[in-house]
């Protein structure tokens, strides 16, 4: 798991390193460029922790300017640059490279403007996603997307990862939710795409880089959309006693026309887990757990949840519980947003997948991993955000154990490729970065990837810009990658994952 | 129409020589014979909104509108993925079927061009990006894409994205080929997102006395927890009599005085959830010593659909233009369109629909600095016969401008597919 294809070295590069040290040391303030071991070592990794390299150098550059210097002098010079907002990214997208400069937009996290009139909020791209929602929720305002991460996850990185969260399924991920950026790109030039008005004229440059894993700008500025808080946020925990009649209900409350702020599914597996780890009082004897949380005005809600009471019964659910207080429907979701740790608590290690599937698919897939957990004799439990089909499925398993570990890997990648199968995609929210980059030949074929490298090439010539991540590198459709956590020390503990 | 180039194919072509590819494989065939004669082709749907654009001519046209017809439609699943030519009619109306829609709201731009409804082809539509009036509160018609198919400008079929709405798996293309014209790709199979019909819906009309209270009400009405899904102003343009006359007869309801100047806002939703909106934004906009009166849902459909169609500039012959700026200066440009040209207001107060009090388009070079000035951009939509081109249709800055330029060329290296239609060199 460990060994995985990097771009080829450039050893003239590294024999440079004082040289290009001295050089960055003049494009910003002398302290904000690392070279020694022991500065180097945090930024060896992000959140897939099972790879490191160590960079050559990290330059932590305070203005626009400096970073469009930066990359300008690293451009003439053809040295690799790999961006880094927070490091919290799940896929490797922020993997230094030995011969790169790791470009930290860790000092970018100021906000800019709060904009009440327009609806906006002008930051900077270190500002963390959840430091947008508290900037404005004063005023009954927030910031849409809510990956898990949100506490620590960098706006600039959910840009660059397109990051969803629980309640995209009602109002989108990040490349929904976002006005404009600034970017720079990798030969120095500075772009603006969009402002504060909708939409853009032309191509849509802004919809191109959202989700473009670092490959083609680096962002320095970012103008979010921000929304009024609703009304009234109500949940339903429901139980169901098997998968099919509990995926059934999941996928006839979106066909009736509801759509609910965030619909979450539990397996057996993870409810006996997460109920252990944070006594959230869920239903034991429940196969599969719903949570469904609605919102808008009070009679609105009101009216949803019974129509989703009326569905659930119709699935006969065999538990059915309303949330009543803010801190009832919090402790709902104390048990889910516990999933990861709960697992970490369970086995030495565990796998973290990131597919997504079409919703009516659910039990299809549930009962598919069910039988490959068998075939494997690993144990898995499944959390899924049902609302839009994206599921994580976790595989336990103890990595000192090396046929277990092989089992692991081989059990995963035939999840992913059941997504596909199914009619999904092979990541949902989490992106490509290295970990899945040689599954990107299950979606697309050579023509695809093709078009997407000529757009690269368009806009980064020399392929300097994040090598070696999201497109495979030796062209072949290697079964490899999943978030690997090992004796529950996920790189940032103290994050909910889900 | 040029002969010249011998396409070595069956590929049908009518007595004007335009080629109608009936799949993606015939598509890629003739691109990719194009792409080595270096033979440029314009590429039509069923020509509803060829009108908006430069106006371009190639040795070659390829009509893809034999390429029609719905692939998959699972309501369940929320999509429906369908042959890229189908008419709009085609899919809103299966959508309807099954109380689901294309939320957001298609524009019907065949009653500027013609005075007749004609919406034309999801592929046409796409390639221009123009949401309807639902926009500010669903997002605009890139936000609907989950996936396409298409032929790129070497022949290559290409695809990007799925069935599901939540994919990053590699770049976003979807986002990129929504309003690029033609110029990327001649699309061949798209999947949209779509959603529930609402149960109902109602529309409040009040009756502003001046700008700042317009936009004091546009901003009340998008801070509001009781989300509304439409909001306009029509001006009452006193001194002008034909649009007067026009804007009486466009708007003529029974509880709607139009004569005078009046915002329009719509809630959707269940009946029980609309009564409590529509209280609470009186309250929350102090209604209650205001004239204000409500259209049902007999009256508030149709006056939507009036409104999304652009009915008030029916077979206008004058310049028309889309502006679009961040609504807090939307009260300064109101204060310049006031008598000097015609328009009404959309989005919450951020689209400007604007028809140019002039044939001539000198007047557009101080609108279009105006947009900049605002933060936003324009779009002459509709020219008029007496338009040169001396003033570019689209608003772009030069850096934007050598990017789609490099975009342009990973996608259309030799720039076969409608070249010229948005800026000169793409």
């Amino acid at each position: 798991m460990s060994e995985i294809a990097l771009p080829k070295i450039d050893s003239s590069i590294l024999n440079r390193k004082s040289e290009i040290v001295k050089k960055l040391s003049k494009l910003t303030n002398i302290e904000n460029v690392l070279s020694e071991a022991d500065e180097l070592r945090p930024y060896e990794t992000d959140a897939l922790s099972v790879y490191t390299q160590t960079p050559l150098a990290v330059v932590l550059p305070e203005n626009t300017e400096e970073v469009s210097e930066i990359l300008k002098f690293c451009h003439s010079e053809n040295i690799k640059v790999v961006p880094r907002g927070a490091g919290t990214g799940l896929s490797g997208g922020a993997l230094p490279l030995q011969d790169a400069i790791l470009l930290g937009l860790g000092k970018f996290n100021k906000i800019l403007e709060i904009d009440y009139e327009n609806k906006c909020v002008v930051t900077q791209p270190g500002v963390t996603n959840l430091g947008i929602t508290h900037a404005v929720q004063n005023k009954r305002f927030y910031y849409a997307p809510d990956p898990s991460s949100q506490l620590a996850c960098s706006i600039g990185g959910n840009v660059a990862e397109n990051s969803g969260g629980v309640h995209s399924l009602k109002y989108g991920t990040t490349t929904n939710n976002i006005l404009g950026v600034q970017m720079v790109m990798m030969d120095g030039t500075i772009c603006r795409f969009g402002g504060k008005s909708f939409d853009q004229e032309g191509y849509d440059l802004m919809g191109l880089i959202c989700g473009s894993e670092g490959l083609l700008g680096v962002v320095t500025e970012v103008t979010v959309k921000i929304l009024k808080t609703p009304e009234v946020v109500r949940a339903a925990l429901i139980g169901f006693p098997s998968i099919k009649e509990g995926g059934d209900a999941a996928s006839e409350i979106i066909s009736s026309g509801i759509v609910p702020a965030g619909m979450e599914i539990m397996d057996k597996a993870l409810i006996e887990a997460t109920d252990n780890f944070s006594k959230a009082g869920y239903p034991r004897d429940a196969e599969l757990l719903l949570i469904v949380e609605l919102d808008g005005t009070e009679s609105e809600v009101n009216e949803l949840i019974k129509k989703v009471e009326v569905i659930c019964k119709k699935n006969n659910c065999s538990s059915l519980k309303l949330s009543n207080s803010e801190k009832e429907r919090l402790s709902f979701w104390a048990g889910r947003k516990a999933a990861f740790p709960a697992c970490g608590a369970m086995a030495p290690d565990y796998y973290c997948m990131d597919g997504s599937i079409p919703r009516g698919k659910l039990a299809e897939a549930l009962l598919e991993i069910k039988k490959l957990s068998k075939k494997y004799e690993l144990p898995v439990a499944n959390c899924f955000h049902a609302g839009d089909g994206n599921l994580h499925p976790l595989i336990m398993f103890d990595g000192n154990d090396k046929e277990q570990l092989r089992k692991t890997e081989e059990f995963g990648s035939e999840i992913l490729k059941t997504c596909v199968r199914l009619g999904g995609v092979i990541t949902g929210e989490h992106g490509v970065g290295i970990e899945k980059r040689e599954l990107m030949c299950e979606m697309f074929n050579d023509n695809d990837i093709q078009q997407q490298l000529s757009i690269k090439k368009s806009l980064d010539e020399k392929n300097l810009l994040n090598p070696g991540k999201v497109y495979p590198i030796l062209r072949k459709c290697a079964e490899e990658g999943r978030v690997h956590v090992h004796k529950n020390k996920d790189k940032f503990p103290d994050l909910p994952r889900f | 129409m040029s002969t010249k180039i011998k396409i070595n194919s069956q590929i049908f072509q009518d007595s004007n020589n335009i080629y109608y590819p009936k799949d993606e494989v015939e598509v890629s065939d003739l691109i990719r014979e194009l792409y080595k004669q270096d033979s440029p082709t314009v590429i039509i749907g069923n020509n509803s909104k060829s009108f908006i654009g430069n106006k371009t001519q190639s040795a070659n046209t390829t009509s893809l509108s034999k390429i029609s017809g719905i692939i998959d439609y699972r309501p369940e699943e929320l999509y429906i993925k369908v042959k890229a030519c189908t008419p709009i009619n085609e899919i809103e109306q299966v959508l309807s079927e099954n109380n689901q829609e294309l939320a957001f709201e298609p524009i019907d731009f065949g009653y500027i061009n013609e005075g007749k409804s004609n919406k034309g082809t999801i592929a046409g539509y796409l390639s221009c990006n123009y949401a309807g009036s639902r926009r500010f509160k669903v997002g605009s018609v890139r936000d609907h894409i989950l996936g396409f198919k298409g032929v790129n400008g070497k022949g290559d079929i290409i695809k990007s994205g799925g069935t599901v709405v939540k994919n990053v798996t590699g770049y976003d293309l979807s986002k990129l080929i929504a309003g690029s014209f033609g110029t990327l790709v001649a699309l061949t199979e798209i999947t949209l997102k779509v959603l529930p019909k609402k149960d109902s819906s109602k529309t409040v009309i009040i009756y502003p006395s001046n700008f700042e209270q317009i936009y004091d009400f546009f901003n009340k009405l998008s801070s509001s927890s009781s989300e509304i899904s439409g909001a306009v102003f029509v001006p009452e343009q006193s001194k002008d009599k034909d649009f007067v006359t026009k804007k009486n007869s466009v708007f003529k309801f029974n509880d709607l005085k139009s004569n005078v100047s009046f915002i329009a806002f719509r809630v959707e939703g269940d009946k029980i959830s609309i009564e409590e909106k529509i209280n609470n934004l009186k309250k929350e906009l102090k209604l209650s010593n205001s004239e204000i009166s409500i259209l049902d849902v007999y009256q508030s459909e149709p006056f939507w659909k009036k409104v999304n169609n652009l009915q008030v500039f029916e077979k206008t012959e004058h310049n028309l233009i889309r502006m679009v700026i961040p609504p807090a200066n939307g009260s300064k440009l109101c204060k310049y369109l006031e008598n000097n040209h015609n328009y009404f207001v959309d989005w919450c107060g951020s689209l400007f629909w604007i028809e140019v009090n002039s044939k001539k388009e000198e007047k557009i070079k101080d609108l279009k600095k105006m947009a900049k000035d605002f933060g936003g951009y324009l779009t002459v939509i509709k020219t008029s016969s007496e338009y040169d081109y001396g003033e570019a249709i689209f608003t772009v800055d030069k850096v934007r401008l050598m990017i789609s330029e490099k975009v342009k060329q990973s996608f259309d290296p030799k720039r076969i597919l409608n070249p010229g239609k948005m800026y000169r060199g793409v």
